[in-house]
């Protein structure tokens, strides 16, 4: 693809921010020592280390001695559950939803699988929102930890997370989340929640890729994943991503400075961008709850037909977008996503997801809001299936016949 | 994202003949909106010679593109020509596909059957390949469409049969089905044991329908969206109600049959039979 691509895909990873690749840049060349060392050659690279930490535990609002750099969000993830499995051996319960991304959900469907673990899967209503009822009433005494997202990935919808904490440190139960999505787009504040653990990924937050962390609270029973040197007080084993690390702090602090325009500037493009798609193109529908949800990014399902096809019409004109359609997931089902909330499948197969970032302009909203009618008006002039009319296969054969 | 030819791009891109035919002599449809993908192909035959051919497809971009191809294909073939016309010979005519997407070829050359079958006044069901059992209910795929899929593209694993039938692409829980099959139509035969016919009394058996119900089915449909509610028995037939997201569900008729009644079938009696109300 040319360089002068409309990204608008910031939920499966974001550019790496220009201030971040200058601060990180020198970590590759000839500041390459080991903060292990016993010399300031490596000490030094160290010490920047510990204001990356410090950067992001203020993005954050915990003790930098709270943080543990990890490889990626889905490293944190499993550290965080396995964890509180190990360190409770006597329960044998998790509690998550069916929106969870898969670094959590194929975690649990395995736990529950192979390891014996009983697993409830909290449902959403249409507009992706939890039942908190439901929450309370699946928690037990056997409940070793609740593992619930921020924001999803898919629909951008926001749990609430505060309150979901809270009640479910009422009851003495741990409590994790999935903030991959939310931080960077939402202001959060550590020390004012009951959260124990969270897991973030640099590369969502302009930040490269290969670089992730886990937040653990103070004083929590914690069990590290990777076992070896004493690297992260001996929570996290291996050599220090020391490049990554020193990015992910810039991109902290980057993050921090521009959190107001997310909630602003990019919140006012995408409602722009949404508005006038919805506007123009019949027979197409939000997905997700329009308040409850990331500034950035817009789901939108276009009837009668199929993601993966709207995608690569998109492509040709160089804009770049995501579908929770199942051919564009090598899967042969729609999202669990669009399904748990009860999509139909008249709409799931033709979900475009549109992720913004502060990079996104007007003119490319403008550009996209041009483009994308005339896609849909094409392929539906070649789908058998129109408007108003109701399908015409028999809705009561089995799924597919093909 | 998926390696397509140029052959796929142009067809997608650019796909011939498109659109509804209005006097056209049969149509062949197959698929559904809810499994991703539907192709409903028009021919306009005469004198045993398909004139011209067009197509509507909801689909993929190799959906489209088979479509077109096939449009392509079966112009100026006889009807005799036109059936030997095989899902490989469609993958070819478009530079081949990812083997993932294969299923498309196959559904182009099902829809030709469809058509032809209809053009020769034969009896197309509303419920496509209704010959056979289904196998696969998330996608309604039959033992029939398997074997002949392993046959005529030397099919060898669980994997090849879901590229190709879409089959066990869903929950997976076929795929010792579709194992057996594949043995089957390569010469390997793996017969299943039957299980041994158990001697209920009218009061067991209710309370053990009402038991699996509760216990195995519900939970099943419930992870689903769905729920189900028991009727009535009357001796070895179990009345029942769906709810949730399996009201208006084009697989509930699978899941009536297949699901509800296997697992009642399996557990409970089995000439268990399963109705709707």
């Amino acid at each position: 693809m040319s360089a002068s691509v409309i990204y608008m895909d910031n939920n499966a990873t974001t550019r790496v921010a220009p201030e971040v690749l200058d601060a990180m840049l020198p970590f590759f060349s000839e500041r390459y020592g080991n903060p292990s060392s016993m010399h300031s050659f490596g000490g030094a690279v160290g010490k920047e280390m510990r204001e990356a930490r410090e950067s992001l535990a203020g993005l954050l609002g915990c003790a930098p001695d709270e943080i543990i750099f990890t490889s990626c969000g889905t490293e944190s993830d499993n550290t965080a559950i396995r964890s509180a499995l190990t360190a409770q051996p006597e329960k044998r319960h998790i509690v998550t939803t069916r929106v969870e991304h898969p670094a959590v959900l194929s975690l649990c469907k395995f736990l529950e699988r192979s390891q014996g673990y009983r697993v409830t899967y909290l449902g959403v209503d249409s507009e992706g929102r939890l039942d908190l009822q439901e929450l309370e009433e699946s928690l037990s005494d056997d409940t070793a930890i609740v593992s619930i997202m921020w924001a999803n990935n898919e629909t951008g919808v926001i749990f609430p997370i505060p309150e979901i904490a809270k009640l479910v440190k009422s009851r003495g139960i741990m409590m994790h989340t999935d903030a991959v999505q939310a931080v960077g787009k939402l202001d959060i504040n550590l020390q004012e929640l009951d959260v124990d653990m969270l897991s973030l990924s640099g590369h969502k937050l302009h930040a490269p890729k290969g670089i992730g962390a886990l937040y653990v609270r103070r004083k929590l029973p914690y069990r590290p994943f990777l076992i070896g040197g004493h690297q992260e007080h001996g929570r996290r084993a291996g050599t220090e991503n020391t490049t990554s690390i020193i990015a992910l702090g810039a991109a902290a602090r980057a993050a921090k400075a521009h959190l107001p325009i997310e909630n602003t500037r990019v919140r006012a493009l995408r409602d722009k961008l949404e508005n006038g798609l919805l506007a123009v193109v019949p027979d197409s529908r939000l997905n997700g709850h329009k308040q409850d949800r990331l500034p950035n990014t817009s789901n939108i399902s276009f009837k009668y037909i199929e993601g993966e096809a709207i995608l690569l019409l998109l492509d040709q004109l160089g804009i770049a977008a995501s579908s929770g359609s199942a051919c564009t997931s090598g899967s042969l089902e729609p999202s669990h996503v669009l399904r748990a909330m009860g999509v139909p499948f008249t709409f799931a197969h033709g979900s475009i997801r549109f992720s913004l970032s502060r990079y996104t302009t007007e003119e490319e909203v403008d550009y996209v809001i041009k483009n994308v009618p005339p896609i849909i008006e094409t392929l539906r002039k070649i789908s058998p299936y129109k408007q108003g009319e109701t399908e015409p296969l028999d809705p009561r054969k089995p799924a597919c016949g093909c | 994202m998926w390696e397509y030819s140029e052959i796929v791009k142009e067809h997608f891109l650019h796909p011939k003949n498109v659109g509804e035919m209005k006097d056209a002599t049969c149509v062949g449809e197959v698929g559904s909106i809810a499994c991703g993908d539907a192709l409903k192909l028009f021919l306009k035959i005469e004198d045993g010679t398909i004139k011209d051919a067009s197509f509507q497809t909801f689909g993929c971009a190799s959906a489209i593109a088979s479509s077109s191809a096939l449009t392509e294909l079966v112009k100026g073939k006889t009807v005799d020509e036109a059936l030997k016309i095989s899902n490989k010979d469609i993958a070819a005519a478009l530079g081949g596909l990812p083997k993932e997407k294969m299923h498309c070829s196959v559904m182009g050359q099902e829809a030709l059957e469809a058509a032809i079958k209809s053009w020769r006044g034969e009896k197309v069901d509303s419920v496509e390949h209704s010959e056979g059992e289904i196998v696969c209910e998330c996608f309604g795929v039959t033992d029939h469409q398997i074997l002949e899929a392993v046959r005529e593209n030397d099919l060898k694993t669980v994997e090849d049969v879901t590229y190709y039938t879409k089959a066990g692409g869903g929950c997976a829980k076929c795929h010792e089905k579709i194992a057996e099959l594949i043995a089957q139509a390569r010469g390997e035969a793996a017969p299943a044991p039957e299980p041994a016919p158990k001697k209920l009394t009218n009061i067991q058996r209710m309370r053990m329908i009402e038991d699996v119900l509760e216990k195995e089915i519900r939970p099943q449909l419930q992870l689903d969206g769905g729920d189900i509610e028991l009727a009535d028995i009357e001796g070895l037939v179990v009345s029942v109600t769906l709810r949730g997201h399996c009201v208006g569900c084009p697989a509930s008729q699978a899941t009536v049959h297949g699901t509800v009644e296997r697992t009642l079938r399996e557990k409970v009696d089995p000439e268990i039979q399963v109705r709707e109300v």
